[in-house]
């Protein structure tokens, strides 16, 4: 679409200075010609209704978006604070695009936004799309998995990763609405409704009252495509499937941590296929291992919808090309990452010993969406990159990310054939993460530092794939690659890997906070590494630094430059033609 | 835990001793039959975990468990949630971290002060098991040690 960079740079220029009031959604949002949101006026004040005045465009605000506010008098926050008065208008919807100028005067107050609405190309331009996420994917990642994974020599990588060939690119910046810094719910959600939100929402605007499921809602990709197409939709996670990313396919709170709700929410939109963790949000409470506060049998729900249920590797192979819509729920919480699911046999393994692996889960979706004449949307999420790399285990984050681009690798496989078919690969935010060199057990002396090799001194490392499987046959080699986090709690640096089960960096005080676990003090050669972050901070968070976005296929040549994460929305939304011009 | 020290033994072991019992018979007490986090349930699957035979043949009886206390949702609570490892791991991160799988919910006697996550405590207390809500807070807990109380150990 020609106007499409313009309209990008358009969105990242400020334009006016904050105000006080507040106007759902937010000032230079982008909205989807067509897609229904919700509209709300948070006054600061207690005003009386005749008090408001609304125009769009300088015309009566009930004239343009087709609806009047209900008024809200006086909303109230936590311990009944009054919080004034507000306006609110579900569900609205402008087809026309353009520039939309809201004016509200109430009393002293007023408050100026404009929102860009868009159409979209006329025509698809791809039948399918394939939206991989590496949460916490970042440069480091990929890089630790090229080397670990295909070897390096004299400087130049023996192999490629999946990722490595996909044709275009660009920068993503993650911010959220309330906070440079930013969590997997938001950034979500702003690929999956063009609209950027505060951290831990989801599908929504977060406004200034508790309640967190009543928040201006937008509409969501999923939506979006059910509204607009006779597309199927997949979901595929190795996390809970209530978790923030894929909970953001569908859902719509302030709140990640309402994953019984979200569980009420996927089945509302029913993806056709809904594979990963997270079971224990579907049973009743009266059931052992429940998380619920109620006793809905979500399973039963899900079945009398007409799902198929797998809740092991061989009852999801079993259904790989069966008709019908399938649920598979293979733990209780999150799945087990693949050194310990695989390898190690550690974590909950012993528990939940027959998990379907992400790549195993990605076959079966696209085996099944692909039945669909119409075509189909997958979310395909790498989960535990960011889940390990939380508590700085590198090796299990590194992992993960091989076992991620194996899961691409499934999906240029199926573009090959189906060359309709846009493929997107990105992450959702980064990590404070380098490689700075090697880690070298033959270097002389017992101090493990003394071992770390950097520039010249780092050589290469020694991880052997002689099995041919992708992953190196072990993590424990006696020259490995070092990565190391710019920020973390107090923890112990053993400078191994943690063969005993993920790492657990620090734990927690009685003055609640966190100092570093002792349990690994005793490790030959580990060094105390004092925290950089609030004493609070249990882990190494997110960083602020771009995301990089890659693509293959049609629609892809919109990623370029820098672009918002919710401007990554309307590419989908385009190569779909979800905002084809409306009649109404 | 030293055993026989009477400065860790709670005010109703003391008021029991001192009642009616000889100093030998806190110590047949503190011979509660013991239940370990691996000894929870005979079946795990994606579908509902089922209870041991032996939490089964042990409710409504005393009995100490050993774990961990995970921080508690008040600094000083009637409850906490004791874990097979110090809960200290924050999944998501920005956001409240999520109740582990494996947990017994501790009702105390009377409220103790917090200790150390990573300080590896006994508790002793009434076992029961069955979905039960929380009043107060709204947890939902399947697995309690009632009359609760935990030395360190």
């Amino acid at each position: 679409m020609r106007t499409l960079p313009a309209a990008f740079a358009a969105t990242t220029i400020l334009a006016g200075a904050a105000q006080a009031t507040t106007v759902y959604p937010l000032d230079r949002a982008t909205i989807l010609a067509g897609s229904p949101f919700d509209f709300k006026v948070e006054l600061n004040k207690q005003v009386k209704p005749e008090d408001v005045k609304i125009t769009v465009n300088g015309q009566d605000y009930k004239t343009v978006l087709g609806g009047e506010a209900r008024f809200v008098e006086l909303e109230k926050g936590k311990d009944d604070k009054a919080l004034g008065s507000a306006l609110l208008l579900r569900g609205l919807k402008i087809s026309a695009p353009g520039a939309y100028k809201v004016e509200v005067a109430a009393g002293d107050e007023t408050k100026s936004v404009t929102w860009n609405v868009y159409e979209t190309a006329g025509q698809p331009k791809a039948k399918n799309i394939i939206f991989l996420l590496g949460d916490g994917l970042s440069v480091a990642h990929r890089t630790a998995a090229r080397i670990m994974s295909k070897g390096m020599t004299e400087g130049k990588a023996n192999g490629r990763l999946n990722m490595d060939d996909l044709d275009r690119m660009a920068f993503v910046g993650t911010s959220a609405t309330n906070a440079v810094a930013t969590d997997s719910a938001n950034t979500m959600s702003a690929y999956m409704t063009g609209h950027k939100t505060a951290v831990n929402a989801i599908g929504v605007y977060a406004d200034r009252t508790p309640a967190s499921l009543d928040d201006p809602r937008v509409e969501t990709f999923a939506e979006a495509v059910r509204r607009m197409t006779k597309k199927s939709i997949g979901i595929v996670a190795t996390a809970e499937v209530e978790d923030a990313t894929p909970a953001a396919v569908v859902s719509h709170t302030r709140n990640r941590n309402d994953k019984a709700d979200v569980v009420g929410m996927l089945l509302g939109v029913k993806p056709e296929v809904l594979l990963g963790g997270g079971s224990a949000y579907f049973l009743g409470k009266e059931v052992a291992g429940s998380k619920r506060k109620d006793n809905q049998d979500y399973i039963k729900l899900f079945q009398d919808a007409g799902y198929k249920l797998a809740t092991d590797k061989n009852e999801l192979a079993a259904n790989a090309s069966a008709e019908g819509n399938l649920l598979g729920l293979f733990h209780t919480g999150n799945m087990d990452v693949t050194l310990d699911r695989e390898f190690l046999k550690k974590g909950t393994v012993d528990k939940f010993p027959n998990q379907p692996g992400l790549v195993a889960m990605t076959k079966v979706a696209i085996d099944r969406l692909s039945k669909n004449p119409d075509g189909f949307f997958l979310m395909v999420e790498g989960s535990s990159i960011d889940k390990m790399s939380h508590p700085l285990d590198w090796d299990r984050a590194v992992v993960e990310t091989i076992e991620f681009d194996q899961a691409i690798g499934v999906a240029r496989e199926f573009q090959k054939a189906h060359p309709d078919t846009l493929i997107v690969v990105t992450g959702d935010h980064t990590h404070g993460v380098s490689i700075i060199g090697t880690v070298d057990d033959e270097k002389p002396g017992t101090e493990m530092r003394e071992k770390v090799g950097t520039y010249a001194e780092a050589g290469f490392p020694n991880y052997k794939d002689e099995n041919g499987d992708g992953y190196p046959d072990k993590i424990d080699v006696s020259r490995r690659l070092f990565l190391s986090a710019n920020n973390g709690p107090d923890h112990y640096e053993t400078f191994r890997p943690k063969l005993d089960g993920p790492f657990v960096p620090a734990v927690q005080n009685e003055k609640k906070e966190y100092v570093a676990n002792e349990q690994y003090k005793d490790v030959p050669g580990a060094v105390f590494v004092q925290g950089n972050l609030p004493k609070s901070s249990e882990s190494g968070v997110h960083a602020v630094d771009d995301v990089v976005l890659q693509s293959a296929g049609p629609g892809s040549e919109e990623f370029h430059g820098y672009l918002e994460q919710s401007d990554v929305y309307r590419v989908l939304a385009d190569t779909f033609a979800l905002g084809a011009k409306q009649t109404n | 835990m030293d055993i026989f020290s009477s400065l860790h033994l709670s005010r109703r072991r003391l008021i029991g001793a001192a009642v009616a019992l000889p100093f030998t018979a806190s110590v047949v007490r503190a011979a509660d039959p013991s239940l370990s986090f691996d000894e929870l349930y005979g079946k795990f699957g994606v579908l509902g975990l089922e209870f041991s035979d032996k939490v089964k043949r042990l409710a409504e009886q005393e009995i100490s468990m050993k774990g961990f206390m995970a921080p508690p949702l008040k600094a000083e609570a009637q409850f906490f949630v004791l874990t097979e490892v110090p809960m200290s791991l924050c999944p998501f991160c920005s956001s409240d971290a999520d109740w582990p799988d494996n947990i017994v919910v501790v009702y105390l006697l009377e409220k103790q002060t917090f200790v150390q996550p990573r300080q590896t405590i006994e508790v002793r207390g009434t076992l029961e098991y069955g979905s039960w809500t929380d009043p107060d807070t709204g947890f939902v807990s399947l697995l309690r040690i009632r009359q609760a109380e935990y030395f360190s150990v």
